[in-house]
């Protein structure tokens, strides 16, 4: 999503735009960095690309974000674009320390798209919005012509009112601090991709979309401001956020490899593609940086949500390699985890 | 998850990684080739080299089939794309090579027509679908995936699918091998052999590396346990004073090959009499195109097609990184105009490519510590 001018960022000298920049990676975040934010935020200060733009109005602490849905196809099994243009915004409010309130919902519909399919995803808008306790209170449709939007796209902002207990910022991420996921990792990324039907594999898997707050709730809730930061892991996957976390802070965060939740079916569809779990896109799980001392207390409090019993101790951040994810394995190795170039491709052999 | 955490575990990693520090001679320096890509990605995927002694050096061989894809090859079969309407059809990790005006991805987000499939039998579907278009499916990969290729134009043969063909980069591991073997600055002591690539060839066709140039070849399967425990037979074999081809991947690599498979290629291909490999030049009798027989589905012979040549760029030293003469990182554009992101060689490209995965896995910590 948002906000904030960061220093020291090169100018965009790519020519076209392509759909790495879009992809949530590294290209992703050279565009945003070096064209977005410098023609269109300057000036405004703050301290790094975070999940929502936290403000002060009049005496209320706001936060409020934006997010655009453009997935393919449109219903999935455990979801549909409805249902993640609901929970991807509530969660971008939720892990930057705010309780969701309200969002208005824009809809770009190709001509042509059967009215059942619009109503279906406009109910899945509905129950979703109930179940995380927000109001849609706004909109704006757009038809456009049939073939130029893969049968709708849905743009969702949120308004949110900031946890006055959190004081979440990347300044307060120290060495020695704890690194907790609330649950499975992948699951979402790869039942899209299998969904797409391109690749001739079938799993037993669910998109994980679902709000995150009533787990974000009772994080802050058991520990308050030891929870120093938050993202939830969408696009680009958990590497990507913990990369953006790394380079933000100036730390190491360091992983214990086989701590991170993944199903065996997401596992078992990576490996046989290519690709790292760690890559791959979330839609109802964020991860934290808790202050070392409470990080058992926090997790007890995750495990004790429903739907928050697999939530792990994932890792630790410290000193050194500056700027770095790195994987530990089991047997001692130690691997770098860079974030994701492009969206992944499946390898051939 | 079975068949993935047995050739994971902690316990046998480290007793193997023991193993290979009471073989290893200290007073000797082992330059070990692995050839094939997937085991450069597998070695850094899973930071075997922390495992290893120091005298034990893993050097990355040209088993990358993007990274061996001459860069003119690209360009011509897209131009096909603006010249016929063609459908272009690839797997994946050809979609990120940079031709000279953009990779397949690029040209796609821009509008061209190109498709990745998982098989080739995707692209043959899509042909059927498409009746009014041709349809090319950009075949590359060592014997590995070109079984494949030969099925699917067995397939479109047999159901005269005529708005189909396909552009054949396909290329065998041997001559390569060989051609490194007989490089002048080769310094290598013993290779770990292809896994893939040898389900289909089996492991007699290395013979010669042990017979001829006395080195010796351990096929190895690509899990951490599979790496380790080949590493472990080579290191015997030097403490014995033998070299053998011998084979850890059992579980899937027969002796002789697999049959059917070879019956296919030799159906359906032959063997060019030269094609240009990236980075070592133009190696004899080392690619495979289509045998006459299959004329109508030959990219190559249906079309007229411009050979295009493009050379690397001058400071790019992909060649010394695939002949194993330079590491990725000694490379001058490496990490700074060469990057996963913005490739300038290939070998930056696939995750397969030794400079990708240097750079992915390995790189910052490097450069983090000094």
């Amino acid at each position: 999503m948002t906000t904030v001018a960061l220093p020291r960022s090169s100018a965009f000298t790519d020519a076209v735009i392509d759909m790495a920049h879009g992809a949530g990676g590294k290209a992703s975040r050279r565009l945003i960095e070096g064209l977005i934010v410098p023609a269109t935020m300057a000036g405004v200060a703050g301290e790094g690309l975070g999940d929502a733009a936290c403000l002060t109005v009049g005496t209320a602490r706001l936060a409020i974000t934006t997010d655009s849905f453009v997935v393919r196809p449109l219903r999935f099994p455990g979801g549909s674009i409805g249902e993640l243009a609901v929970n991807g915004t509530v969660n971008d409010l939720a892990v930057s320390g705010a309780l969701p309130v309200a969002l208005v919902c824009s809809l770009i519909v190709e001509a042509g798209l059967a009215t059942d399919v619009l109503r279906t995803e406009m109910t899945a808008i509905g129950v979703a919005a109930s179940r995380a306790g927000v109001l849609v209170v706004g909109g704006d449709t757009k038809v456009v012509e049939h073939g130029k939007a893969d049968g709708m796209y849905i743009t969702t902002t949120g308004l949110g009112q900031v946890d006055p207990r959190t004081a979440l910022s990347v300044a307060a991420v120290r060495p020695g601090d704890s690194i907790l996921i609330s649950g499975h990792i992948g699951d979402h990324g790869v039942t899209v991709l299998l969904a797409r039907g391109e690749v001739d594999l079938t799993a037993n898997l669910r998109s994980d979309t679902r709000s995150v707050y009533p787990l974000v709730r009772a994080l802050v809730d058991a520990v308050g401001p030891d929870v120093r930061w938050m993202r939830d892991p969408t696009r680009g996957g958990l590497a990507t956020s913990l990369n953006e976390l790394a380079r933000d802070c100036g730390l190491a965060i360091v992983l214990e490899e086989d701590a991170v939740p993944v199903r065996d079916e997401v596992r078992g569809a990576c490996e046989l593609l290519g690709l790292d779990p760690l890559h791959i896109a979330n839609e109802g799980q964020f991860v934290a940086v808790v202050a070392a001392e409470s990080a058992s207390r926090a997790l007890d409090a995750l495990r004790r949500v429903p739907g928050g019993d697999s939530a792990s101790m994932i890792g630790r951040v410290e000193v050194a390699p500056a700027r770095t994810v790195l994987a530990v394995a089991p047997y001692g190795g130690t691997r770098v985890v860079d974030m994701l170039v492009g969206d992944p491709l499946p390898r051939i052999c | 998850m079975k068949f993935v955490d047995e050739f994971r575990d902690p316990r046998l990693i480290r007793q193997a990684s023991d193993e290979i520090r009471r073989l290893a001679d200290p007073s000797r320096h082992y330059r070990i080739m692995e050839v094939c890509g997937g085991h450069t990605h597998a070695i850094y995927r899973f930071a075997l080299a922390d495992l290893l002694p120091p005298n034990i050096e893993l050097v990355h061989g040209p088993g990358c089939p993007v990274c061996v894809l001459p860069m003119g090859r690209i360009d011509e079969a897209l131009s096909l794309v603006d010249e016929q309407q063609a459908i272009f059809t690839t797997f994946g990790d050809v979609m990120r090579v940079p031709g000279r005006h953009g990779s397949p991805l690029e040209r796609k987000a821009r509008g061209a027509d190109i498709r990745m499939v998982y098989s080739p039998l995707d692209a043959l579907k899509i042909a059927r679908e498409h009746p009014d278009r041709h349809v090319v499916f950009f075949a590359i990969g060592f014997e590995t995936t070109a079984p494949s290729t030969a099925l699917t134009l067995k397939r479109a043969r047999q159901l005269g699918v005529s708005n189909f063909s396909v552009f054949s980069n396909h290329v065998t591991i041997v001559p390569a091998i060989r051609a490194i073997l007989d490089s002048p600055d080769m310094r290598l002591d013993a290779f770990i052999g292809p896994g893939h690539v040898s389900t289909v060839i089996g492991a007699r066709p290395y013979s010669f590396i042990a017979r001829d140039y006395a080195k010796p070849v351990v096929i190895s399967g690509f899990e951490p346990i599979d790496l380790l425990q080949s590493i472990v037979m080579i290191l015997r074999q030097f403490r014995d004073h033998r070299a053998d081809v011998e084979n850890q991947y059992q579980r899937t690599v027969p002796w002789e090959g697999n049959l059917p498979a070879l019956r296919a290629l030799a159906e359906v291909f032959e063997l060019r009499p030269y094609f240009e490999w990236r980075g070592l030049g133009f190696i004899s009798q080392s690619a495979l195109k289509l045998r006459r027989d299959y004329a109508p589905w030959d990219t190559e012979a249906r079309f007229e097609m411009a050979a295009v040549r493009v050379t690397d760029p001058n400071a790019a030293q992909c060649g010394e990184v695939l002949k194993g003469v330079l590491k990725p990182h000694q490379c001058k554009l490496f990490g700074r105009e060469c990057t996963p992101e913005r490739p300038v060689g290939a070998l930056m490209v696939s995750s397969e490519g030794a400079c990708a995965a240097y750079f992915n896995y390995v790189h910052r910590r490097a450069a983090a510590a000094v």
